[in-house]
């Protein structure tokens, strides 16, 4: 048995050595927000956060994030009731369509912002060029991405 | 057999299940214990088959599609609500079950005649045409952009209409007062001159009585009041938090986790395998020979996979398991050399003698095109979840065609079909994958073996391999100019024709045309890819015009707009499309422009690509103008959405997409080999709406074909290199090989 803090709460999970994040998270603890897309680090949909990092948990063996704290898509809003404001943006910009690839956007989108709070249109692309959207909402995440920025600044000065 | 009559198409209520409903059969042969399940609470009232009015006023579209991130079940919510007069804030809507009260007839047509409109549709229900056909084809896909065009306009329109006249009706029959002095208003019928007012719920119990309209009034345009607006789409919220379920989230209680490999070679089948599970494999807890494939029960995706992936599997030889690519193409191209030699070639469309025209041409322009197979590559893996226990199957999986999985899960297992149960979720991507069964059937045959539910995630490696792929495809084009330029003679020879059958045919007036085409036996599965046949023959034909127009030495623009004076909506997309590109402005050195036009799916796109191409080859495409006529968007934003979505995914294809054969089976693999169009890659994109009042068009395909000719036209006018190959990643455009002009 292994012991996972994910946004917050404890998980007693069975993993092997190798088991990826990814299939523990969604299979042992129930938390399907994050998606499988490629298994190999290439597509960004299983974005999730380890201490604050953006890591992708298919190839992140889940042992090795024992201690640490996980967030999922699932442990970002502040409540219940009020999305982080990533969510409120990529809402007010209609950005998804499928909506698959969205839970990892919106997890390197908050590791972004966390890290630089207002990133120009290059870093954003440097940012988020790992995650893959085959709906091609490339152009309205970024713009997401800069409305979430704004809201960040106006909060902040409140 | 009594016949299927308009009146019972559009419907009324039923009395069942314990619930108090008003109204009568959905048609002959009594339906009401299916369309009882649609009832969710006590005193529910189910106008019609595609909306029910609930005691608080909810009204609830009843909607036949499935929502793969084009907005459908906002967007045809509208279209009802709008005829409707409903309270948009009371607005819901419920997926329909997959029922062949819902399938969808005049999306084969939209298939099949394309371009074409219907407004002959109606008619045909009345002669049980409709009836027929659904009986015999099973179809209620989304696909062929028909959702919009053809359930919205010709079911949820109507059945919106229909209603509200048969409110309104129970209205006028309780006050004892003419229609035409009655308002319907958000949800609330009422008559001004007496102060009286009733809504919605308090009327339908009486209006479900009420004989149904036969020729229900539709509003114009002028008087829509949702349709034509961006109402914030009803699946959004739910894909910011991570709540949204895809096939792949599904989780039923006591299930377990397969995963799958199957014959590389297609066609190919397992030779030897050991299925029986040892002590080493923890967590495993089947494995199966499935004849052309193996699979992997386990406790998890991660235990079935690395137990397959360990798995020693031989598999037989076939007659193509030594096939590549360039064998493939050139058996293509041989099969057309005999076609033509034989004169076996099927025709497309003649007009006039292209043949002797040719030879009196005063500039001969040829030109030999040849595309790659290509994979969907959906975001989200295959996958399907099957329960088969007590002689029932129930299926949850994210399909395009609900029906059609029901179908095949009732043939395979020998059931009725009303033993099968099929719970549709959110598409993670359809693109047109979605519409084949394969993989539902696969997880049928492997649940069947078992006694618990069993959800099946194909690797990306299995989805990038066994797709069902768009067409490679290889077309000679042959015109011959006159004197000023202009064309007076088009011959295209190409391969495959599945859908839409117009699609090879070309915009432009040009006397004496011959196209035909050959089929040659392949080994390769087909599939729907987004725009079908549109992605080849839009890339095709707007490449050779533009060799033609270049020919001529006359501007690409100008020369398209000659040639299609006679369509006055090419004229005005070409116009606009001119008009907010800044056509004809001067670039950048090693920039070029490049215009290309298309209809498809009843709408209308011409985009105009800017491109720059470096001095070491690199292409760098950065800003696309993209205008469209698609009749009436009805959800604008959503439009415009829809219309990026298509263009970068034709330029993914366009740039490097590529599916290659060697030794029978797919190489390419994941996104490293298969690479597909990224944020950093994605040009800025401005789309420019034409609503010109003609029948919707669709939305989720039709700018798709188009983006790659504009690419590589702006290509050829940056290089002077003309791209006949695609994907462009295969030819050298380095400025040392650039012709000198
Ligand atoms: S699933 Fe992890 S990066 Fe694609
Ligand atoms: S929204 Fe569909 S893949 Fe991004």
């Amino acid at each position: 048995m292994t012991s996972l803090t994910i946004n917050g709460k404890e998980y007693g999970v069975d993993a092997s050595a190798d088991m990826p994040l990814l299939w523990v998270i969604r299979e042992q603890c129930g938390l399907t927000g994050t998606k499988f897309g490629c298994g190999i680090a290439q597509c960004g949909a299983c974005t999730v956060h380890i201490d604050g990092q953006p890591v992708r948990s298919c190839v992140t063996p889940a042992i090795s994030a024992e201690g640490k704290n996980i967030t999922t898509i699932e442990g970002i809003a502040l409540d219940k009731n009020t999305l982080h404001i990533v969510q409120q943006a990529w809402i007010e910009e209609q950005t998804p369509q499928c909506g698959y690839c969205q839970s990892g956007q919106i997890m390197s989108a908050v590791a972004l912002l966390n890290e630089n709070p207002s990133p120009t249109d290059e870093e954003i692309d440097a940012a988020m060029s790992g995650n893959i959207c085959r709906c091609g909402m490339y152009s309205r995440i970024k713009s997401a991405i800069h409305r979430a920025s704004a809201s960040l600044q106006t909060s902040n000065t409140l | 057999m009594k016949k299927w009559t308009r009146r019972a198409f559009i419907g009324a209520g039923v009395l069942a299940g314990g619930t108090l409903v008003i109204g009568i059969a959905i048609r002959p042969g009594n339906r009401s214990s299916k369309v009882a399940g649609l009832i969710a609470s006590e005193g529910e009232t189910v106008m019609n088959i595609w909306l029910k009015i609930a005691p608080d006023n909810t009204v609830t579209a009843i909607i036949p599609h499935a929502e793969m991130g084009q907005g459908v079940h906002t967007a045809l919510a509208m279209m009802l609500a709008d005829e409707m007069d409903a309270d948009w804030s009371k607005v819901t809507f419920q997926e329909a079950p997959a029922d062949k009260e819902y399938a969808n007839f005049t999306l084969l047509k939209g298939f099949v005649a394309g371009n074409s409109t219907f407004p002959k549709f109606i008619d045909e229900t009345i002669d049980g045409v409709f009836l027929t056909a659904v009986k015999t084809l099973n179809f209620q896909i989304t696909g062929g952009s028909a959702s919009v065009r053809f359930t919205g306009q010709q079911a949820m329109r109507i059945a919106g209409a229909a209603a509200k006249s048969m409110l309104m009706q129970a209205a006028a029959d309780t006050w004892k007062v003419p229609t035409e002095e009655l308002i319907a208003q958000n949800s609330i019928i009422s008559h001004p001159s007496s102060k009286r007012s009733a809504t919605f719920a308090e009327l339908a119990p009486a209006a479900a009585k009420v004989t149904i309209p036969i020729q229900p009034k539709l509003k114009s345009p002028e008087e829509f009041n949702l349709m034509g607006t961006s109402q914030p789409r009803f699946d959004i919220p739910a894909k910011v938090t991570g709540e949204a379920k895809f096939g792949m989230d599904v989780q039923v209680p006591g299930m377990k986790y397969a995963t799958i490999k199957a014959a590389p070679v297609f066609g190919s089948k397992v030779k030897s395998v050991d299925t029986k599970v040892s002590s080493s494999q923890p967590g495993v807890k089947k494995i199966l020979n499935l004849g052309d494939s193996v699979a992997v029960i386990a406790d998890g995706y991660w235990q079935a996979k690395t137990t397959l992936d360990s798995l020693p599997i031989e598999f037989e030889a076939t007659e193509n398991s030594g096939l590549n690519q360039d064998e493939i193409m050139d058996r293509y191209r041989k099969a057309m050399d005999a076609d033509l030699a034989d004169g076996n070639l099927d025709k497309h469309f003649k007009d006039g003698d292209a043949t002797n025209a040719l030879e009196q041409a005063a500039t001969l322009v040829e030109a030999e095109y040849q595309l790659p197979f290509l994979a969907h590559a959906t975001m989200e893996p295959m996958n399907c979840t099957a329960w088969v226990h007590d002689g029932k199957c129930e299926v949850w999986c994210g399909s395009q065609n609900p029906l059609g999985v029901k179908a095949a899960a009732a043939e395979l297992l020998e059931i009725d079909i009303d033993m099968v149960t099929v719970h549709n979720q959110l598409l993670g991507g359809g693109f047109g994958r979605r519409s084949e069964t394969d993989v539902m059937k696969q997880a049928i045959l492997i649940a069947k073996e078992v006694d618990y539910p069993v959800k099946l995630i194909w690797s990306r490696e299995e989805d990038t391999q066994h797709d069902v792929y768009r067409e490679a495809t290889i077309s000679r084009m042959k015109a011959g100019l006159d004197q000023s330029g202009l064309p007076i003679a088009y011959t295209h020879q190409f391969i495959f024709k599945h859908h839409p059958p117009e699609a090879a045919d070309i915009p432009y007036s040009i006397p004496n045309q011959l196209i035909q085409y050959s089929s040659p036996a392949t080994f390769v599965p087909w599939g729907n890819w987004r725009s079908v046949d549109h992605s080849t023959h839009g890339f095709l034909t707007e490449s050779f015009i533009d060799e033609l127009a270049h020919a001529a030495k006359k501007d690409p623009f100008a020369y398209r707009k000659n040639l299609t004076k006679d369509n006055s909506r090419f004229q005005r997309v070409l116009d606009l499309v001119y008009e907010k590109s800044n056509w004809g402005s001067p670039l950048p050195p090693n920039w070029g422009r490049g215009i290309a036009i298309a209809q498809s799916f009843g709408s209308i796109v011409a985009e105009v690509a800017e491109v720059e191409v470096g001095i070491d080859g690199k292409v760098k495409v950065h800003r696309v103008v993209c205008a469209v006529d698609p009749g009436f968007a009805i959800h604008p934003d959503g439009f415009i959405a829809q219309m990026e979505s298509g263009i970068i995914y034709g330029l993914a294809a366009a740039m490097t997409g590529e599916v290659t054969i060697e030794n029978g089976a797919v190489v390419q693999s994941n996104f490293h080999n298969y690479p597909v169009t990224r944020m950093n890659e994605a040009p800025k994109i401005e789309t420019h709406i034409i609503n010109s009042g003609n029948p919707p068009g669709g939305a989720g395909e039709p700018s798709t074909p188009v983006i790659a000719p504009a690419v590589t036209n702006a290509i050829f006018d940056a290089t002077g290199i003309r791209i006949r190959q695609l994907p462009i990643s295969k030819n050298d455009l380095r400025a040392s090989i650039r012709p000198t002009t």
